[in-house]
């Protein structure tokens, strides 16, 4: 799909839920989290089991704020950094939802968002649709990096993977019992895998930030629109060395973000205290922020439209030892205040 | 969009913020001298106590394993080895580290197929590499010594 994909009706986020682990917690977007575990094991005696409980209870907490059970659901897009992507399988995925297991590396909470849109629109018997994707830094690092106890120094380029979990429950905004205030989906822009020879496991904002320029490039000349049109442009996690090069390639390219550009990896870790580097990173990272920062912006009607587009940098281990570089991807969403609040300030 | 590959990873390369070289370096020389002193007193306590000096020297060299070996095992060694950096790393405590260290990681996945299979996960290739030139330098010396 070239083209950018317009919902005819809009898809309401009409609830969502997010926790962390302990790091995040401490970060200075610590209160706004649901719920926080500062063991980061989610009652679980292994970290990947940790994860798949963490995914279990951002759904449940979500059910529980909309005031459906999972039965009520009709399909569900899920999506982490394990092999075949088993918290989600194992976790949400074994709540008896009809299941699709994501796998877009750190993009995979804006790729789900797409996804769920596009089944909402396609199928009139799909009414409810829920996205949850999850990232464990401890069970990330075993399998992507070194042992946890490994005494190594990280280069300043190198990233965080955030333990953290967002779900979001979605349905078409003209659902009658839906409350009108939700944000709205209301546009998509597919990413493309693009190769920028980036082949540093230790710099990955620097691999994804020709994907996001290349998605917003290909959104603003596709829409005609401007950066002055929308409050925030949100990326998932380029952390500060990716988040500088996107502004640069965007420049090149003619495009000013007007100081509209924010980064959930950035948000996420306060780089004095926490020894995060770049800053954070993970499926959970973007979609814990979404949930926790932007979402109740767009609530309250403090932001009126925002691009989301998470980056996942698409690294194997395996593929990097045969000369392989790291592919990114950055798939966009178009979100946007419900009806304000009768009353409310907008 | 207006992208060239070639220039794009060279302007990464060079902006990318380097690790402090000269900071490092100064706690790496620290830390890494810090552990060959206490070496260094390990073995006069050991010749002391009156072993050979060649008992005394492996004996520092199990002492520096078994203290890294704990530290490792109570989460300590990767907070220091944070700072220390190759301070830590080049010692024989380095290399300690690198073999407790997916031991631990793995043993949710049973001694067997867990610790057992990948506890030189990190530390095999100097293992195969240190036992294989060592086999090579034995012929060496070997056919050498026939000439000679």
């Amino acid at each position: 799909m070239r083209s950018i994909i317009r919902f005819e009706t809009p898809v309401s986020i009409y609830a969502h839920a997010s926790a962390v682990g302990g790091a995040e917690a401490d970060g200075p977007l610590g209160a706004l989290f649901d719920f926080h575990d500062p063991t980061d094991r989610f009652g679980a005696d292994t970290w990947e089991k940790g994860e798949e409980s963490l995914s279990r209870a951002v759904l449940n907490l979500a059910l529980s704020r909309a005031g459906q059970s999972q039965d009520e659901i009709d399909l569900l897009f899920s999506g982490d950094l394990q092999n075949q992507c088993v918290a989600s399988s194992a976790g949400c995925g074994s709540m008896g939802i009809p299941y699709c297991g994501l796998y877009g590396a750190c993009s995979t909470s804006c790729e789900g968002l797409l996804l769920a849109s596009l089944a909402l629109s396609a199928s009139r018997e799909t009414r409810r649709v829920a996205v949850v994707t999850t990232s464990h830094n401890a069970a990330a690092e075993r399998q992507f990096r070194l042992p946890l106890e490994y005494g190594g120094q990280r280069t300043p380029t190198a990233q965080w993977t955030a333990t953290a979990g967002g779900a979001f429950l979605l349905a078409r905004a003209n659902e009658p019992t839906l409350d009108p205030v939700a944000p709205r989906i209301t546009a998509a822009l597919v990413g493309r895998a693009l190769d920028s020879g980036v082949k540093d496991g230790a710099n990955m904002g620097a691999a994804m930030a020709p994907a996001a320029a290349d998605t917003i490039l290909r959104f603003f000349s596709l829409s005609g629109e401007r950066p002055y049109d929308y409050d925030r442009i949100v990326t998932g996690d380029l952390g500060a060395e990716g988040s500088a090069l996107l502004v640069e390639l965007l420049r090149e390219n003619g495009l000013n973000l007007a100081g509209r550009h924010r980064d959930c990896g950035v948000l996420l870790f306060d780089p004095l205290k926490a020894d995060v580097h770049a800053g954070g990173s993970g499926c959970g990272c973007s979609a814990s922020v979404l949930s926790a920062l932007f979402l109740p912006a767009l609530e309250r009607g403090e932001l009126r439209r925002i691009l989301f587009l998470a980056t996942g940098a698409l690294m194997s281990p395996s593929n990097l030892l045969q000369g392989g570089s790291i592919l990114g991807i950055a798939p966009l969403v178009v979100l946007e205040a419900g009806k304000p609040k009768k009353g409310g300030t907008t | 969009m207006n992208f060239d590959r070639r220039r794009y990873l060279d302007r990464v390369k060079e902006r990318e913020r380097r690790s402090p070289l000269f900071k490092n370096c100064f706690f790496a020389f620290t830390f890494g001298g810090g552990i060959c002193a206490l070496g260094q007193l390990l073995l006069s306590l050991y010749l002391y106590a009156g072993l050979s000096e060649r008992d005394a020297g492996t004996l520092v060299t199990v002492t520096l394993i078994f203290l890294s070996a704990v530290l490792t095992g109570v989460g300590a060694f990767d907070n220091v080895a944070r700072v220390a950096g190759a301070g830590t790393l080049v010692p024989v405590t380095g290399f300690a580290n690198a073999v407790v260290s997916p031991a631990l990681d793995c043993k949710s996945e049973g001694l067997v197929m867990g610790v057992g299979a990948k506890i030189f996960a990190i530390a095999g290739p100097v293992l195969l590499f240190a036992t294989l030139s060592g086999a090579v330098y034995g012929v060496v010396y070997y056919v050498v010594g026939l000439f000679l």
